[in-house]
């Protein structure tokens, strides 16, 4: 009751932001924001709860946002209509790729998925005449304001999170677990586990597909090296499922906020803080540093994924306990 | 014909330097049982060392021997300070090894980044263009150089690996870790070593590919897919596979670029990867058994 109560009080601030914040670049925070959301759920019912670790989340990402963007250039019709057809191509890229991959486990699945997304991003490369290649797919956005988007992604954020936490309290949900805990044992239960990780694979590429034609109609614009790219979106995704807590409903959400945050924070060097303190102070190093900070996400997401597992490899939500106890001690310690 | 067999040739010179980056890749997934997905970076990282030597004017064959220790010392700690202690936390996701050799991957990328900038370097020496011919076909003496030093560590690794006393603890972990701990092995000790051997075996290959291939950050994701495409078609932990393999995929790519077309030449690796899972699972461990 009580953890209702604080999940309908934050889907009632979240609802209310756009209203309050009329900062388009806060809006813009959050919309990505919202949007992780969807992919870190997603990754985490594949990979914290069915133990199916994926490192090619951008495969399915991928395709959704390709096939949002190719309905709109090729058909002329509206790439709206990609989030409700980008998830099922998704779930066909998806499908037959676990059907065979899944008799591998742990990290050999892992591979495969990363080698699914290296072949779609050269395919979508080569293949110039249906997706544009490099050049990649530029649609008009059907909206200036950015309040549209938001209510999108919030709904898209709510819905998968709502279906997640039915799937895994659900009778399926309990199978991923077993899967993941033994799959061995899992089957000698008569649980048909092939089957179950395909069901979890299909959900989990679903949303993410969905959240990749979110990604066409707000940017806008895609190319392989975007939407198929493996630091941006897939170790991201992975990053957002970690860090919130893995096999959590509510970690890839504590996930993506931070996830987002400090993506930001690196490539704005601090807000532009770094940058306003160079010009202030008159200092030339730290207009050096500002750049450096500017340039080095990428380091910092390395950074972060070193660090985050070492020290909370169960995430905060998951770890939560254990963080609660040893700031406590310190407490008492002073 | 003769396209044919330069064909062939190119393959052949282009799988030795395979074989050893798939050898090391193979040791670290034999003993640790975890994939390296920071292998082609650290090979990157030797790349870059005979870059600045060879801005220093040394040969990149005679960086060799600086190289190879030093990313022996690197692969040490990593396997001592980021990997191993990895064992003891209690998580739910086993694979965090492997999440972690992803992280290292981006750090030692974006670290030659930062130092040297995402441009284009190469290592040209007074034999990176050179050939020679046998009949029509023309043999390029640097791949040439790098298929003998190749052949050379490799069976160098295979004598280390079967005759040694650490070479037999190596092996002794990969078949069972327990049973090792057992017979009095430092299973911790011999993870570090293999991890160092492993990143110097990719070291050696780095240094050897710097004379005929451009130097950049991002070189590293590439190879490391090619690492684990030998791997997989040579059979898990098989050094005579990790042979077998980096041949053959050098072979396909060749075979690949030149009949069907340049673009596919990395769609290749990764349809082999999939038909050797769903018709040879196991590779070709499976059928000679080493």
């Amino acid at each position: 009751m009580k953890k209702k109560l604080v999940a309908l009080l934050v889907l009632a601030v979240l609802a209310f932001f756009p209203l309050v914040v009329k900062d388009n670049y806060y809006r813009h925070l959050m919309i990505l924001f919202l949007m992780w959301v969807v992919i870190g759920s997603a990754w985490n019912l594949i990979a914290g709860y069915t133990g199916q670790v994926s490192f090619g989340d951008a495969a399915f990402f991928g395709s959704g946002a390709y096939a949002a963007g190719l309905l709109s250039t090729h058909l002329q019709v509206s790439a709206w209509w990609g989030l409700a057809i980008g998830g099922f191509v998704a779930v066909a890229v998806g499908l037959p790729f676990g059907w065979i991959c899944f008799r591998m486990r742990g990290a050999y699945f892992a591979l495969a998925t990363l080698a699914l997304n290296e072949v779609l991003r050269h395919a979508a490369t080569i293949a110039e005449g249906f997706t544009g290649g490099m050049v990649g797919i530029l649609i008009m956005p059907s909206f200036v304001s950015k309040v549209p988007y938001y209510y999108v992604a919030l709904a898209l954020a709510a819905f998968s999170m709502l279906s997640i936490h039915w799937v895994v309290h659900a009778k399926p949900g309990y199978y991923f677990v077993s899967i993941r805990e033994d799959q061995d044992a899992a089957e000698s239960l008569g649980i048909d586990t092939h089957f179950y990780k395909m069901l979890s694979l299909g959900i989990a590429a679903f949303w993410t597909g969905v959240a990749g034609a979110l990604y066409m109609n707000y940017m806008g614009f895609i190319d392989p090296e975007v939407v198929f790219s493996l630091h941006d979106i897939s170790i991201m995704a992975i990053l957002v499922g970690i860090v919130g807590g893995v096999g959590t409903v509510y970690g890839p959400m504590v996930g993506a906020f931070l996830m987002v945050t400090v993506q930001e924070l690196f490539r704005s060097g601090f807000f532009g803080l770094l940058k306003y303190l160079a010009i202030v102070t008159g200092s030339d190093a730290l207009g050096v540093l500002a750049e450096a900070v500017t340039g080095a996400h990428v380091l910092g997401f390395g950074i972060l994924v070193v660090v985050v597992i070492l020290v909370l490899p169960n995430g905060i939500v998951g770890d939560w306990p254990k963080i609660r106890k040893s700031v406590f001690r310190m407490k008492t310690a002073v | 014909m003769d396209v044919f067999l330069q064909t062939l040739v190119a393959g052949i010179l282009k799988g030795g330097l395979y074989a050893l980056i798939g050898i090391g890749m193979t040791l670290i997934m034999g003993v640790m049982g975890i994939i390296n997905l920071a292998h082609g970076q650290l090979m990157m990282v030797a790349m870059y060392i005979t870059y600045v030597l060879h801005l220093a004017g040394v040969d990149p064959y005679i960086s060799l021997f600086v190289a190879m220790p030093a990313l022996f010392l690197l692969g040490c700690l990593i396997q001592r300070f980021l990997l191993n202690p990895l064992l003891k936390v209690d998580t739910i996701l086993p694979e965090n090894q492997v999440l972690m050799t992803v992280g290292i991957g981006m750090v030692l990328t974006e670290i030659i980044r930062f130092i040297f900038k995402s441009d284009y370097k190469s290592v040209s020496t007074g034999y990176s263009n050179a050939t020679f011919f046998l009949g029509n076909i023309s043999f390029s003496i640097a791949l040439g150089i790098s298929f003998i030093i190749a052949i050379a560590f490799t069976v160098a690794m295979f004598f280390f690996l079967i005759k040694t006393d650490i070479g037999r603890s190596i092996r002794a972990t990969a078949q069972d870790k327990d049973a090792a701990v057992l017979m009095g092995v430092n299973t911790g000790r011999i993870t570090i070593i293999t991890f160092g051997l492993g990143s110097g075996l990719v070291a050696a290959a780095g240094c050897l590919l710097a004379p005929v291939y451009y130097v950049f950050p991002d070189i590293g994701g590439p190879f490391t897919a090619r690492a684990f495409i030998i791997t997989i078609l040579g059979g898990l932990g098989s050094t005579v596979g990790a042979i077998f393999g980096g041949v053959t995929l050098g072979l396909a790519e060749s075979f690949g670029a030149t009949y069907i077309s340049m673009d596919y030449e990395n769609i290749i690796g990764m349809t082999i990867f999939v038909l050797v899972l769903l018709f040879l699972p196991g590779g070709f461990k499976r059928l000679t058994k080493i």
